[in-house]
């Protein structure tokens, strides 16, 4: 037996497990075809925040005035914006070697396929470095994670040039004076923002009644008129027919309502969804059960085949790093003997636009559709002080209560900086906290976290500055 | 407003079936009435109010079976005021307490055990409603914390022990004990065994008896010369009967013998009080495949030895073969435990509750000893008295032992 653990996949869900495993004494392995840290901290969350930054910092330069400062000659270098986004990238994906190599886990980059095994499935890993190295390991983890959606059929495949995926859109080499985002999830939201904040004409095409669908109905009108503030078109319960290039752009043609539409852009990005990289693994061949592209497992990430195990965004939704990471750590405990606890801590779910939105648990409706008596809180920021003094009183923050047991089910919070506030009510639900424990907790003064306070109060009744 | 809860009546009762009310709902009742009886597998006692009201409802219908302990019974108006406008007729099930929102009231009923439990404010507040103690719940969160699940779990499953449900949620043992894994045994350092009715029955029931009673042991050396001379000529006789007494047959006889002659000796320590039983029935202690039984020889003062021997030989080879029916294995005044025949010399027994004592006899053994003077060698058997101190006391174990040593180092005694 080589290792006690071979991980394959080194995003946050492998690496973070590989971590795990060393902690508790295994000897562990992690093999990656592409860079440490997958797609999360090379190509998705880290990279777009460091580019959402430079877009923030831009539009508020935008209104200075509203300070009371003044500055010439603003501008942008949008090399200069990527290249500091590719700089962040690289700087933690170095961290991540670092942790590898203190945590003194084998590193083996190559392309792994598995082969039926005992007591786990063999892994042959095509080296990057050329030869192939076979591994015999007690458990085997997959965390292969993910990518982006593509309908060929409907000309939503990316061409690099005018059809964009996240890819593509997080290192361009130009601001396309006009783009198409197909897809309003939290990627196609955030590079509309982003574009829009640097000069684009953006309209964003989603095929359900509303934006940012998986959010609270409340937070999806709240964000869609915010962002049409900002000059971004929404077309709404749009099918897409056809995307195809003409002349120098693109050509989309959509249906709402009946009537076709055609919208012509620079570019179109397309983020209609991730499908589980599943292929080439030998899964099939091993038995594993895979549904709609991801590998079904039970609650401890069991693939059902010996010694396999699978996390993250391949074991399916939501399709978020922190989930995988959680997973991961879940799922070598278990390995390991331990009784890991916790499997079923509300997962928070981040958009990073301007606004920015945050939520966790369950949105009104759904908690009306368990069934549930609920209790609903709101708060506007407008009437949070701190939030008036930093100049951002858009948006609100809206709680959801059990009206039952007084368990909070669910909060959503759109504005600036709720990202960082989500953890709060998070941490409060994972530790199954009531109203009373709510409001018996001290939010300091001045913070836009007070809101959190008031908005847990006035689903009682109580709010105190509304 | 009281809710009066079913009452532990021993340190072990999980649940007990509510026999009798006493009141009824409108009377007011003072603290130290009598309002109740329950009935465990071993005894029926009385409930006596704790609190001062006017019985607002009786939650428990009389001859409900399995209430669990700490489940509300009945309902207290406060302050012995009149009773609620429209007084509950009793129900079948125990009703959930109405939900209170005010903090104060949790605190207070967390804040009587002294140890602090780990459990979410949601947990708490759900137990509370529903009248369930934390302190009886077992956690399946992160260091054994009570989560909503565990609290639901229990509420789901009365009577029966809190029993985990497959939920969602990972991992959830029904027990929180450490595993063999935690315990530092690899997974193939040992085979397991898993546990049995019969071995579970012996862990509880020793356990219990070697932390719940007092219990001290007297030890005393017997000749047994007299007795194996006796024994001879008594085989001599019964030979063409094709009966063999046994040694142990013998000492059966002289303990039950000498239970008649003490019968302090021959008590069980209940609530109640002490039951002096009138008869000495036997249990003798068998080994048997995966366990031990203990089938009963019943009045053995009245018994000839060759009854005695035959019956004891069919107890015996039908416990082997856990042929016993309930009654032949249940009950019981005194216990004996021979393991002279492995050649132990000396060893003292766990009481078998609810008996007072158990004897533990050892090998006889040729041994130097002085007569008048004179070191010669006799055969003697040590003899360990284990006695459960809330009934039988010193001075009444040593003199059972003297008698049963008369009784067994001049056998013919035991004809008179």
């Amino acid at each position: 037996m080589d290792f006690d653990l071979v991980v394959i996949g080194a995003g946050p869900g492998g690496y973070v497990a590989a971590i795990r495993a060393a902690q508790l004494g295994l000897k562990a392995a992690l093999v990656e075809r592409a860079k440490l840290g997958g797609i999360c901290l090379n190509w998705g969350c880290i990279p777009t925040k460091a580019l959402l930054k430079s877009a923030e910092t831009f539009e508020t330069l935008g209104h200075l005035e509203d300070y009371g400062l003044r500055a010439e000659k603003v501008g942008f270098d949008l090399d200069a914006v990527v290249s500091r986004s590719r700089k962040v990238a690289g700087q933690l994906n170095a961290g991540v070697a670092f942790l590898m190599k203190k945590n003194k886990i084998t590193v083996i980059e190559g392309e792994a396929r598995l082969e039926a095994g005992a007591p786990a499935p063999l892994v042959r890993v095509a080296l990057k470095a050329g030869g192939e190295k076979v591994l015999k390991a007690a458990n085997v983890l997959l965390a292969t994670g993910a990518r982006a959606r593509t309908l060929p059929d409907l000309g939503l495949a990316p061409d690099g040039e005018r059809v964009w995926s996240y890819r593509e859109a997080m290192v361009p080499d130009r601001v396309p004076p006009s783009l198409l985002v197909v897809g309003s999830g939290a990627i196609g939201i955030e590079f509309a923002s982003f574009f829009r904040a640097l000069g684009s004409e953006v309209t964003v095409i989603e095929a359900l009644p509303r934006i940012l669908p998986v959010e609270d109905e409340e937070v999806s009108a709240a964000a869609q008129k915010a962002f049409q503030a900002r000059g971004i078109a929404f077309r709404t319960g749009a099918s897409v027919r056809r995307l195809a290039r003409s002349g120098k752009g693109v050509e989309l043609i959509v249906e709402a309502g009946g009537a076709p539409e055609t919208l012509k852009a620079h570019v179109a990005i397309v983020a209609v969804g991730i499908v589980g990289n599943v292929e080439d693994l030998g899964l099939e061949a091993l038995g594993v059960t895979i549904e709609k592209t991801h590998v079904v497992t039970d609650s401890h990430g069991f693939t059902g085949v010996p010694g396999l195990w699978a996390v993250g965004d391949l074991a399916g939704p939501p399709w978020l790093a922190h989930k995988a990471s959680h997973e991961g750590v879940h799922c070598v405990e278990h390995i390991a003997g331990l009784k890991p606890s916790g499997l079923t801590a509300p997962i928070p779910g981040c958009t990073y636009a301007s606004p920015q939105i945050a939520s966790v648990g369950l949105t009104e409706a759904q908690a009306k559709a368990r069934g549930l008596a609920v209790k609903v809180g709101r708060f506007p920021l407008r009437a949070n002080g701190k939030a008036i003094a930093a100049g951002h009183t858009e948006g609100f923050i809206k709680t959801v209560f059990d009206a039952a047991t007084g368990a909070l089910v669910g909060a959503h919070m759109i504005g600036a900086d709720v990202t960082e506030m989500i953890q709060g009510y998070a941490l409060a639900m994972t530790l199954e906290a009531t109203e009373a424990d709510l409001f018996a907790t001290v939010f300091p003064h001045p913070t836009i976290s007070e809101g959190m306070h008031e908005a847990a109060l006035d689903a009682f009744g109580r709010a105190l500055h509304v | 407003m009281t809710d009066i809860l079913m009452p532990a009546l021993s340190p072990t009762m999980e649940e007990g079936i509510l026999a009798k009310w006493l009141v009824k709902v409108g009377d007011s009742v003072r603290s130290g009435d009598v309002i109740a009886e329950i009935e465990t597998d071993k005894a029926t006692m009385e409930v006596e109010a704790v609190d001062e009201g006017v019985v607002e409802a009786l939650l428990v219908a009389e001859g409900t079976e399995g209430v669990k302990v700490n489940t509300p019974i009945a309902r207290l108006s406060g302050e012995g005021g009149p009773p609620a406008a429209t007084p509950a007729p009793p129900q079948p099930v125990a009703a959930p307490a109405p939900r209170s929102l005010d903090p104060a009231v949790e605190k207070a009923a967390l804040e009587k055990g002294s140890e602090r439990i780990f459990a979410s404010p949601l947990a708490r507040r759900l137990a509370a409603e529903r009248g369930l103690d934390l302190a009886t719940l077992t956690g399946s969160g992160p260091h054994g914390r009570i989560i909503r699940a565990d609290v639901e779990a229990a509420a789901a499953a009365p009577p029966a022990r809190p029993v985990r449900v497959e939920a969602p949620a990972p991992a959830l043992m029904s027990t929180p004990a450490p595993s063999l894994a935690q315990l530092g045994y690899p997974d193939d350092s040992y085979t397991l065994v898993p546990l049995d009715g019969m071995r579970r029955t012996v862990a509880r029931r020793l356990t219990e008896s070697a932390r719940d009673i007092p219990h001290f042991p007297l030890t005393i050396d017997v000749e047994i010369d007299a007795l194996l001379a006796a024994r001879a000529r008594i085989n001599g006789l019964l030979e063409p009967r094709g009966i063999k007494v046994s040694v142990n047959d013998l000492v059966i006889k002289a303990a039950a013998l000498a239970l008649k002659q003490v019968p302090e000796a021959n008590a069980s320590f209940t609530h109640e009080g002490i039951a002096l039983h009138r008869h000495a029935d036997i249990s003798m202690a068998v080994a048997v495949e995966g366990g031990l039984i203990t089938p009963i020889l019943r009045r053995a003062e009245q018994k000839g030895l060759a009854d005695i021997a035959l019956e004891a030989k069919d107890l015996a080879e039908r416990a082997r073969t856990r042929k016993l029916k309930p009654e032949e294995f249940q009950g019981g005044t005194f216990s004996i435990s021979n393991l002279g025949m492995f050649g132990i010399r000396q060893f003292g027994s766990i009481i078998n509750p609810p008996q007072g004592a158990i004897l533990s006899v050892g090998a006889g053994e040729a041994r130097a000893v002085i007569r008048d003077g004179q070191v010669v060698s006799r055969t003697l058997m040590t003899v360990t008295l284990t006695c459960d101190h809330r009934v039988i006391d010193g001075a009444i174990g040593a003199r059972w032992l003297a008698a049963f040593r008369a009784l067994i180092e001049d056998p013919v005694t035991m004809i008179v």
